[in-house]
């Protein structure tokens, strides 16, 4: 009786939880369906949802008009460069936030954290300005060193939050042992947060790779990685449906691909020491 | 298949590996015309071996803030802008571009047409080249009006266009009288609406700066905007720009589309469009004032001050819009398919003029409108459906958000026009005009 | 001692990460500030002098400034509201016993990972398009008039666009927040007698006030600077209906090129942000002590 019960809840439970997540999913999975279709079965007026002439066409067209291959690379070597050098900078900030705090720690990070709020079309002059200045205008280098700073206090916050839960004895015993400062982060802190860590440089890969501001305004080129590629087909003369789907498929796919693998992870980098 | 893509992939990255001594960067609009220039450039690449092309192909509005940043702080980033005929003389005047005086002998700059060209020229000086020439004109189904028991005139007026519009539509069948642009924008619905005031005689300014949206005249405009998109427009109009109502004219749900000439090789490729041998055209319609309401527009082909490889950039923009060039699209892509607009040779040419319906309507248009002389009053700007002065970008942009809230009703048209009163005024002042 | 030597070290590594926010934060600020005072127009070159703080004066009164407070201000509220009661919701019947549960979660979190402008490209040709959208399709084939999205409620459509992206975000840091939720506790009121409702007023949602907090915080920071969908969708219109402080900053910037005005609608967000900051942080301060 009871275990009839649980059943029929358990029943439909996942019947809710499969229609709810299926209507949150369906843009993307309506997106890469109609990357598929012809133009004119993307805009036909009784759409289907896969009785169609399934194509390829799109894929082609979009790969033979624009270089998508350099726009990936940048892409990766910026959402990558960044987050990496980013963790270079924000380990011993969160290292000595975490491990010795002072009064100020909670201010110092609120305080890093309200620079992200900086509305970033309000510097944009000043900006391109400096990067002309110094020759970084269209290099991937200028962008590695943006997305760092600007994903740098989330870093800092979340490595933070990690580095708390670590029991301050664990590293006391090994400074007994007579391990310097930097024997004691390099074998006893990172093996520890290696979880958080991961999970940090995961979550600024895709705020990386998602940034569409001054990715789109301080790249021509050589630099640009697949926002502005996205940017190119966001609406050109003509039907457009199949190619804009085929193209943001391209964009999304490989990140959507490596959040998937890693949700675990970030889950646990995203919660902020607020779960425990 | 894979293997085509494999292909595809490798041939993008071999190319930008190859070779060359001087790479230029290229920074054009996604518009179909350019998408053949970048397909085709590997004629120029091949003429010139020692060039290697860099393509930038982005969206009109972030191309626009691109290179204006770029070219206004001397970036250095591009070697040949894509450009309209508004920017043109503004930076030109600013000596932000290079005067196009290397173009070669074989050129024939003289065969621009003179509507064009005048406006890309500074103190005699050629600051670009155009890459293509648009106006505006009626396009219509030929088989709803017929339906509708009508019959289009060369020249329509506004009054028939209504009227006939309204015959036309069926909604219940997805079938709209009319489409014009709503969505907010100097360059979307500002640039419909102010061509179409010249026609009611409206101005933006008078001879002294003064903002002219409390008149009459601009009252009947939107006043007889509103009504026709709410009689017999299409649902979500107000998100309309030229590219949305292409694709509702291409699938047969638009019975008038009054826009730029350019559309006609769209609506009449039989790839594309679904009503591809059911399309005319006529003269953008008139008020019987004197005025049509079409506007002038250009893309063109300029070099920034900033760009070191200014002969190379020259060499470029000289081959894209060439007669040669025009002969090799009509090769590769068909007449049909050429740019329009720009050189009087092309409507000289009978194989040209057979292939394109539109030809005619299109080279009539150009020649019709006048930016000096927009409108029936005199004006202190230059510019037929903008005006050309730098803050009209912002100005043009905000009037075109209070338009568009008018056409959704959420302002009624005389709160639309007193807001854009008051934001135009505070606009001037500070901008310190009368200059 | 070696409490000193490490209180040195401290400061030594926080160093270099200080150092940089403050030379990314002070340096554009300080040419900011600089040229919020300015009559700088990169399209007019001249002499830009100093004009004081007519700037500020043009900025505050423009008649658009009051309402793009405002939607500034409901954009953050509906989007927090919307993630924040549909996370909830999502996090209780994901801690359900159900089947299939990791292939639901995978599809819950697949927004966070579009890009914003392509999630709002997509949403406004493929699924809000009154003529041509799978919305309005489907209006039409169980016989009603289509919504006309971006025209009739603009802001509250630009409000799903974005709450779809950070729902999962919510939903997920709930749910493991739920996860974490004592057994026994839920148990001891199921014995007590307690109904479903006051179990989740008084255990649950007490339970869940850090993951809250820490929902509010991260999402404010990155919807005071909603951009580019609104750009996409609606750029701020009709009217000024759809239009917040940093598209308003936008169009100063970038499309009149008017660095000066930009300059100072920079100056004024930043006072905003920070006022906010701070609003946050006594939040915080309550809700994320120890």
């Amino acid at each position: 009786m009871s275990i009839n019960k649980s059943n029929k809840s358990k029943l439909i439970y996942t019947f809710l939880a499969w229609t709810i997540s299926s209507l949150i999913f369906f843009p993307i999975l309506w997106t890469l369906i109609t990357s598929f279709k012809t133009e004119a079965e993307a805009i036909s007026s009784s759409p289907s949802l896969f009785m169609f002439d399934w194509t390829l066409e799109n894929y082609e067209e979009v790969l033979a008009r624009s270089p998508y291959f350099n726009h990936f690379w940048n892409s990766i070597v910026i959402s990558l460069g960044s987050s990496i050098l980013g963790l270079l900078i924000a380990i011993p900030a969160a290292w000595s936030m975490a491990f010795v705090q002072t009064k100020r720690t909670k201010n110092l990070l609120m305080w890093m954290l309200s620079t992200k709020m900086l509305p970033p079309v309000g510097v944009l002059i000043p900006i391109y300005l400096l990067f002309r200045n110094f020759g970084l205008l269209d290099t991937k280098l200028g962008l590695v060193i943006v997305m760092t700073l600007i994903n740098l206090p989330i870093m800092v916050w979340m490595l933070y939050t990690y580095f708390r839960e670590i029991p301050s004895e664990v590293l006391e015993a090994s400074r007994m042992d007579g391990a310097s400062i930097g024997e004691e982060i390099l074998y006893v802190l990172l093996p520890i947060a290696l979880p958080g860590i991961a999970s940090t440089l995961l979550l600024n890969v895709i705020l990386a790779w998602n940034e569409a501001f001054w990715t789109l305004i301080l790249t021509a080129a050589d630099a640009a990685p697949l926002t502005a590629f996205i940017a190119s087909y966001s609406s050109p003369e003509g039907l457009f449906y199949a190619k804009l789907s085929a193209a943001s498929a391209m964009a999304i796919v490989p990140i959507l691909i490596l959040g998937w693998f890693s949700q675990k992870q970030l889950v646990r980098g995203l919660s902020f020491g607020a779960v425990k | 298949m894979m293997n085509r893509l494999i292909m595809l992939a490798c041939g993008v990255m071999t190319m930008s590996a190859a070779v060359a001594n001087e790479t230029i960067t290229i920074a054009t609009v996604n518009n179909g015309d350019m998408i053949t220039m970048k397909e085709l450039s590997s004629d120029f690449t091949d003429k010139n071996p020692s060039i290697e092309l860099k393509w930038v192909t982005l969206e009109e509005n972030i191309l626009r803030q691109r290179v204006t940043t770029d070219v206004a702080t001397r970036g250095g980033q591009y070697d040949v802008m894509t450009i309209g005929t508004y920017e043109v003389p503004i930076w030109g005047k600013q000596g932000w571009l290079t005067e196009l005086d290397k173009l070669g002998a074989s050129y024939d700059a003289e065969d621009l047409l003179p509507a064009i060209k005048s406006g890309l020229t500074v103190d005699n000086k050629l600051f670009a080249a155009p890459f293509y020439g648009e106006s505006s004109m009626v396009m219509y189904r030929t088989d709803l009006i017929e339906k509708a028991g009508l019959k289009m005139p060369k020249s329509p007026t506004w009054d028939f266009i209504r009227k006939a519009a309204k015959a036309m539509t069926d909604k219940e069948a997805g079938v709209y009288g009319i489409c014009l642009r709503g969505k907010a924008g100097w360059g979307e619905n500002i640039a419909l609406i102010t061509a179409m005031s010249n026609s009611f005689g409206a101005r933006w300014y008078d001879e002294n700066w003064k903002p002219q949206f409390d008149s009459q005249e601009w009252h009947d405009t939107l006043q007889y905007y509103v009504d026709i998109m709410e009689e017999s427009g299409p649902p979500g109009s107000s998100a309309n720009g030229f590219n949305e109502n292409l694709a509702l004219f291409q699938t047969g749900k638009c019975g008038i589309w009054i826009d730029a000439t350019v559309a006609g090789a769209f609506v009449t490729n039989k790839e594309d469009s679904l009503v591809a041998d059911k399309v005319g055209f006529a003269l953008a319609p008139h008020n019987n004032l004197g005025k049509r309401g079409n506007w002038l527009w250009a893309w063109t082909l300029a070099v920034p001050a900033s760009s070191k490889k200014s002969d190379a950039a020259m060499k470029f923009i000289s081959w894209a819009t060439s007669k040669e060039y025009t002969t090799l699209v009509a090769d590769k892509k068909g007449w049909v398919n050429v740019p329009p607009g720009t050189r009087a040779s092309l409507y000289n040419n009978p194989e040209y003029m057979a292939a394109a319906p539109f030809a005619q309507i299109t080279l009539d248009s150009i020649q019709s409108a006048d930016p000096k002389n927009p409108t029936v009053k005199p004006v202190p700007y230059v510019g037929v459906q903008f005006v050309a002065i730098p803050e009209f970008q912002g100005i043009g942009t905000a009037v075109g958000q209070q338009f568009s809230a008018a056409l959704t009703g959420t302002m009624t048209v005389k709160e639309a026009l007193e807001t854009s009163q008051r934001l135009v005024e505070r606009a001037m002042r500070k901008a310190r005009y009368p200059k | 001692m070696a409490t000193t030597n490490s209180r040195t070290l401290a400061r030594l590594m926080l160093f270099p990460s200080v150092v940089l926010l403050l030379a990314w934060m002070l340096v554009p600020l300080c040419m900011t500030l600089y040229f919020s005072f300015l009559d700088y127009n990169l399209l007019t070159p001249g002499n830009n002098e100093f004009i004081g703080f007519l700037n500020y004066e043009f900025f505050l009164t423009d008649p658009a400034f009051i309402t793009s407070f405002f939607n500034t201000l409901l954009l953050v509220g509906g989007v927090l509201l919307i993630t924040l009661g549909g996370g909830i919701g999502l996090a209780i019947l994901l801690d359900q016993a159900i089947w299939g549960r990791n292939y639901v979660r995978i599809m819950v979190l697949a927004p966070f990972f579009v890009m914003p402008t392509v999630s709002a490209l997509v949403w406004k040709n493929m699924l809000m398009n009154p003529v041509n959208g799978l919305f309005a399709h489907f209006a039409d084939w169980i016989g009603v008039t289509p919504i006309d999205f971006f025209a009739q409620i603009p802001l509250l459509s630009i409000i799903i666009i974005v709450s779809w992206q950070w729902l999962p975000f919510a939903a997920l840091i709930l749910l493991t927040s739920i996860q974490s939720l004592d057994r026994e506790q839920l148990e001891a009121a199921d014995l007590d007698g307690a109904g479903p409702f006051s179990k989740f007023y008084y255990i649950v949602l007490p339970h869940l006030g850090r993951a809250i907090t820490a929902v509010i915080l991260i999402e404010t920071i990155f919807l005071l600077s909603i951009f580019a969908e609104i750009l996409v969708t609606t750029s701020g219109g009709p009217g000024y209906e759809s239009t917040n402080i940093t598209y308003l900053i936008y169009t100063q910037s970038l499309l009149q090129f008017d660095v000066g005005g930009g300059s100072a609608g920079g100056i004024v967000a930043v006072i905003i942000a920070n006022i906010v900051a701070i609003f946050l942080m006594r939040l915080i301060g309550k809700n994320l002590e120890d």
